[in-house]
């Protein structure tokens, strides 16, 4: 009877212990990318362009507040108020901002070279400017502490290195590189919780990330048949299939729906 | 810490900001705050282990001591290996259990040095009484591995399930271990784990709580204060929930070893003494 009792509850641990198990996903790897040989350069003279507008349907939802009550510093640099989080940002002519718009499919194995321009992303306020932010795979992306006050950059992908650099104020800019494509990469600061930014890593330049007006211009696209897809933090991702001949210019709306 | 998702706001270790002392803002003041505070639990475990070497005659006691500050200095290495990996929610969840397990050998260190301890008699049960020593152990062990569960979920290493299936278990062997001490031994065991229900039910709903202001602040654009609230203090019951759970099994451990070593010591069967009653 003694001993039964033992095994029982024995039994009972080893079934709550064996029944956890992690929720999360693992991340799909996805290998380095080889080193890839350019492909042909696009005539730019049959090149074609996609424009649009990412628009917002329904209710403009009430923007989030943001705290800063945790530095002083970050609080002054509002005048003591709280601000409007940028999670969801929906711009007076009823357009989403912050929207990364891509090509997703139809460039098949061309390779372009990382431009030589480093995208920047800035900390101003004890906020990251701009909150959405496209790179190339390989191009630098320069991280800036605009405040005086003390940040850490982390970055957290799943597919490339994860990092954690802190950056004093004054302090000399943050120089990154991401190998291989990703979408998208949060980028956070833990002294300051609120601030969070997102690093969408492409492998070719045909990207843009709608601004005050919602509208995007995806310039230089040869000939052939595409996937255009729109990311939004809390809306998602939409895509679209577009055929380019030469010389095209199409237009490609997209419209994100709240709640 | 944890909950203010402030884990990563020093960057580097054993050094923070590449000094003693970083600015004490935003994330950074709980994080350093955190290592300050473990610095200085450090430190006194030093000084016990030394103390405690030196001064204590039971040899089984100064290794305590001895495994007491082994268990701080790694786990010390722990939460530096989880600052410079970003924590991986295995190391962070070790970090987190063997944290218990050093406030659990420390709790042991505390009662059997004391007074209580040294002149407790051991006696056999209560005439027809059941032994509640194993389920004392049992619960014992049962409410660490819910803070282990309870680790788990918080670093993203399981689910909520198992923790919700353990707090389950321990409510089981917390009312049984109740019932039998309330029935059949004297009313200070009754009392000390009529608390250990209380906590534990208090815990049990806290941890209900916790789960649903989780759930309600999931879209938050940063940590709100309920949330940083409700979670610390449901570890921080946890934790006290472990601790009397551990003194009573410590307790019925000396106080009635089992009947064959009693019988074999042929130690008093007289009736407790009053001035060493050490109940809660």
């Amino acid at each position: 009877m003694k001993y039964s009792i033992h095994v029982f509850l024995l039994t009972v641990v080893l079934a709550i212990v064996a029944c956890g198990k992690s929720e999360a996903p693992a991340p799909a790897e996805t290998p380095a990318p080889a080193a890839e040989t350019p492909a042909a350069a696009i005539d730019e003279a049959t090149a074609a362009t996609v424009m649009g507008k990412v628009s917002f349907a329904g209710t403009k939802p009430t923007p989030k507040k943001i705290r800063m009550d945790a530095e002083k510093y970050c609080t002054e640099q509002h005048s003591g108020k709280p601000i409007d989080s940028d999670e969801v940002v929906v711009n007076d002519n009823g357009t989403l901002a912050n929207v990364f718009v891509f090509v997703k499919d139809g460039l098949g194995d061309r390779s372009f070279p990382a431009p030589s321009q480093p995208v920047v992303l800035d900390q101003k306020g004890c906020v990251y400017t701009p909150h959405v932010v496209g790179a190339m795979t390989g191009q630098s992306v320069d991280v800036l502490n605009s405040d005086e006050t003390t940040h850490n950059v982390h970055p957290q992908p799943k597919n490339n290195p994860e990092w954690n650099i802190s950056q004093p104020p004054k302090a000399e800019k943050i120089t990154k590189t991401f190998a291989r494509e990703e979408l998208p990469i949060p980028v956070k600061c833990n002294v300051h919780p609120w601030m969070k930014s997102y690093i969408l890593v492409v492998k070719h330049p045909f990207f843009g990330v709608t601004g005050a007006d919602g509208s995007f211009t995806l310039k230089g696209l040869p000939p052939g048949d595409y996937t255009i897809a729109a990311w939004h933090e809390k809306y998602g991702a939409s895509e679209q299939k577009v055929t380019l001949t030469a010389k095209d210019s199409k237009t490609v709306d997209f419209s994100f729906a709240g709640n | 810490m944890t909950s203010n998702d402030a884990g990563l706001a020093v960057p580097d270790w054993p050094l923070s900001y590449g000094r003693l002392m970083p600015p004490m803002v935003g994330g950074i003041f709980y994080e350093h705050g955190h290592r300050m505070v473990a610095t200085f639990v450090g430190m006194v475990t030093v000084i016990l282990a030394i103390w405690t070497g030196a001064r204590e005659a039971r040899s089984w006691v100064r290794r305590l001591g001895w495994l007491n500050l082994t268990v701080v200095v790694v786990q010390g290495l722990l939460g530096g290996l989880t600052v410079l990996y970003f924590l991986p929610p295995a190391i962070s969840m070790a970090h987190a259990s063997l944290a218990q397990a050093f406030f659990c050998i420390t709790i042991t260190l505390a009662v059997v040095t004391g007074r209580g301890w040294i002149e407790e008699e051991a006696l056999p049960a209560p005439a027809g009484a059941p032994s509640i020593r194993s389920l004392s152990l049992w619960l014992v062990g049962a409410v660490y591995l819910q803070t282990v569960l309870g680790a788990g979920n918080r670093h993203n290493a399981i689910g909520i399930l198992p923790h919700i299936a353990g707090a389950t278990g321990v409510m089981v062997l917390v009312i049984w271990l109740a019932v039998l001490a309330h029935r059949h031994y004297p009313a200070h065991w009754a009392r000390h784990a009529a608390l250990l229900g209380t906590v534990a039910a208090l815990q049990t709903i806290l941890g209900v709580a916790t789960l649903l202001v989780k759930n309600a602040a999931m879209t938050a654009v940063q940590p709100m204060p309920d949330r940083v609230w409700s979670a610390t203090t449901h570890v921080a019951l946890g934790a006290l929930t472990l601790a009397i759970a551990l003194v009573f099994a410590l307790r019925v451990c000396r106080r009635f070893p089992g009947s064959a070593s009693a019988g074999e010591k042929g130690v008093s069967r007289t009736p407790e003494i009053p001035g060493l009653d050490f109940s809660v």
